[in-house]
């Protein structure tokens, strides 16, 4: 073959330990991305060996070629499918030594599809140390396909692997074993045949003893221990998504502001660089502030998934989630949710089933995520009384945790009813491996983090930059005879001997605002939103809101034209003394002040999750779905507490 | 009788299944019958259960173990 480089792909069972193979053979040089039309992680990486490079590409686990989940699909269509661009010239065939019996019937059927192929017999050591003997050159005969005996963790056996992929003829295995099977033979014929094979090719082993990981399960699945245990986890997962990612968030925040600031100095004042500065570089800084949450919950689930956790979770979850169309895995990402809904979503892809993954996707927004925390802390204290509920809990507190208990309820609620309308994807029914507890791989771990954080940042992250850019031209820019009509009613107020150019700057800003596109929209908008109580000035914090959820806050200190948008009390105070004209009442009471809160409970309004679960689903229809959906749910919502609280208040 | 008549650590043998879709799943992941089954672990709400076949430790939900029919190791054979 005189083709550039040699297509190589590992094909094998889940937790087989291909990911650490493809890890140890490949390095630094690898790359993600996802298999074309589904969001199935797809691992490239190159190495070279006997003076021929090699393409590795790692394609997902499966038991055998009768596909039943997405990621099961991929792969098989690799395999089986000649004109599949993913179809490789040769396959590693990954066998973990300790489960024979279910490797080598993955192995008989890709043999059987014809595929020049390496048997890899990975932890060798872990088969060894039971005290049974696999005669590797025996087995290779009994097969037809040559042996390599592998411990991909500690490194062993990769030479002869490299060797034996270079010396390869990429010639179909001659299948000696295939004579007795015909078109009739199912799974059952096969196993007759391995289990003569492995009667003549493996000797000794005793009576398993209680393992480690046995005695383990007895705690993580333990009837109470368990779900506590869970739960200590899941607060470690939300104290470190919500706590510890701040410090570096403020870093990479001030790292923007500081740099922003630089750019201001070295480029000429200019739109071109008012466009750079505050759409595209604020924009990129908006992206690049969610890696640290990523980071710190894509620790946790590459930890539970690497060692085996994770299915203990689903296990002991399974029968409360179910009737709400969700599973184990689906907790993890609803808990970190709780921090922010961007990296909970990219975290929806441990969970393999389909129908399972899109529901968590679809009523993860409901979950308050930390961009609400601003709104409610201000809407809280501008309309909920400071008294005390039999003089121990504030009201305003318990607004609070009523605000985090209803997106959860809701979240669960919306999954249910969404769970109804979503056909299964086939893969209907709940069978799992519960793999062997190990210690965590944390090379696997610290290259799972990257790839993810790198992944969201070139797909999701570009969307995000895009659509900041957009807002900030909206908030900019307005009709160009009103905006210099602003412009000069300052410029000549400012000529006047008592002008004081701050409070003038703050005025400006308001009206700049007011009389941009997306003031206009906000006016615009306004009858649609007086049901719920809302007046222009909410319509284009509502607007300005779709960038991130906590931006009202902001938008509200422009509009009152309060320098400071962290002087929240200010926005407070001048929030409280709007009067209605219409009534001369306080127009921000507390049946408004319900309504805004239930609208941004419900409300979806964060393009950045937007972007994510476009590129998580691999199509607009879902995102839209989320759009109508969650918003029809909020607008009519604050409609009836609007109207209920008139009434009773 | 099937494996939701197992108590744990009881050992039984593989005998057929009920679901003829499941049965051929439940196959190409290692439960074949002449194999050897125990309910290893139970849920904490009863559902699922953890059966080991065959040094694979799968969990699979009630509606699922029903499918399989297995012959007791304390009654004779």
């Amino acid at each position: 073959m005189a083709s550039a480089s040699l297509r190589v792909a590992l094909v094998g069972n889940p937790n087989c330990g291909k990911s650490t193979l493809f890890n140890a053979l490949t390095g630094l040089n690898q790359k993600v991305g996802n298999f074309p039309g589904v969001t199935v992680d797809r691992k490239v990486g190159s190495f070279s060996t006997g003076g021929k490079n090699v393409n590795l590409l790692d394609l997902p686990g499966t038991y055998s070629l009768e596909p039943r989940s997405l990621d099961e699909r991929v792969a098989v269509h690799a395999i089986t499918d000649r004109s599949d661009i993913d179809h490789p010239d040769l396959c590693l065939i990954v066998v973990d030594a300790t489960h024979l019996k279910l490797g080598l019937y993955l192995t008989m059927q890709v043999l059987e599809a014809g595929m020049p192929s390496i048997l890899v017999l990975n932890m060798m050591d872990q088969l060894e140390a039971s005290g049974v003997k696999v005669d590797l050159l025996a087995l290779s005969r009994e097969l037809g396909v040559k042996v390599v005996g592998t411990n991909a963790r500690k490194g062993n056996g990769l030479d002869k692997l490299k060797a034996a992929i270079s010396e390869h003829g990429l010639e179909s295995a001659p299948t000696p074993w295939k004579s007795k099977l015909n078109a009739e033979s199912g799974p059952l014929e096969r196993h007759v045949i391995i289990r003569e094979m492995l009667t003549k090719v493996t000797t000794g082993g005793k009576e398993p003893s209680r393992t480690l990981s046995q005695r383990l399960d007895g705690v993580f699945t333990h009837r109470w221990l368990g779900p506590l245990i869970f739960l200590g986890i899941l607060a470690a997962v939300f104290q470190s998504v919500f706590s510890w990612a701040v410090y570096p968030m403020d870093w990479i925040d001030g790292l923007f502001a500081e740099g922003a600031g630089l750019w201001r100095q070295w480029l000429p004042q200019h739109f071109l660089t008012d466009l750079w500065v505050e759409g595209v570089w604020a924009g990129l800084g908006g992206v690049v502030i969610f890696i640290p949450q990523i980071a710190f919950l894509f620790l946790f689930v590459a930890l539970m998934e690497d060692t085996g956790y994770m299915a203990r979770v689903s296990f002991i979850t399974d029968r409360a989630l179910r009737r709400f169309g969700l599973q184990g895995r689906s907790v993890v990402p609803l808990m970190g949710g709780v921090a922010c809904a961007v990296p909970a979503i990219l975290a929806t892809r441990t969970i393999s089933n389909w129908k399972e993954r899109l529901i968590t996707m679809l009523v993860l927004p409901f979950m308050t995520c930390s961009a609400r925390l601003p709104v409610y802390v201000l809407l809280i204290s501008l309309v909920i009384p400071e008294g005390y509920l039999l003089g121990v809990f504030g009201y305003q507190g318990l607004t609070m945790l009523a605000m985090y208990l209803l997106g959860a309820v809701t979240a669960l609620g919306a999954a249910f009813v969404v769970s109804k309308f979503i056909p299964d994807d086939g893969s209907g029914h709940f069978l799992m491996e519960m793999p062997v507890l190990r210690a965590p791989r944390w090379g696997n771990i610290g290259m799972d983090i990257v790839r993810k954080s790198s992944m969201f940042v070139t797909q999701a992250g570009r969307i995000i930059v895009v659509i900041s850019v957009v807002l900030w031209l909206g908030a900019s820019f307005g009709p160009s005879e009103q905006m210099e009509q602003v412009e000069q009613r300052y410029a000549t107020a400012a000529q006047l001997p008592d002008a004081d150019p701050d409070s003038l700057a703050r005025l400006r800003s308001a009206e700049l605002l007011e009389h941009s596109y997306i003031g206009m929209v906000g006016h615009a908008i306004e009858p649609a939103i007086s049901p719920l109580g809302y007046d222009w000035k909410i319509g284009i914090a509502l607007i300005t809101s779709f960038a991130a959820r906590e931006v009202f806050v902001g938008t509200m200190a422009t509009i009152y034209a309060v320098g400071d948008s962290e002087d929240e009390a200010t926005i407070r105070q001048r929030m409280a003394s709007t009067m209605n004209a219409n009534t001369g009442e306080p127009l921000y009471d507390l049946p408004f002040g319900l309504s805004l809160l239930v609208f941004y409970a419900f409300a979806m309004q964060c393009v950045s999750t937007l972007a994510v679960v476009r590129s998580e689903t691999g199509s607009w229809k879902w995102p839209l779905i989320q759009v109508f959906g969650m918003t029809g749910l909020a607008y009519l919502s604050a409609f009836v507490i609007f109207r209920l609280a008139q009434v009773l208040f | 009788m099937t494996v939701n008549d197992l108590t744990i650590g009881q050992k039984a043998t593989v005998k057929e299944f009920t679901d003829h879709g499941l049965g051929i799943h439940l196959m190409e992941m290692g439960v074949v019958p002449g194999e050897t089954i125990t309910v290893e672990r139970v849920a904490p709400m009863g559902d699922p259960i953890a059966v080991r076949v065959s040094d694979l430790l799968l969990m699979m939900r009630r509606k699922e173990a029903a499918s399989i029919l297995v012959k007791d190791h304390g009654n004779g054979i």
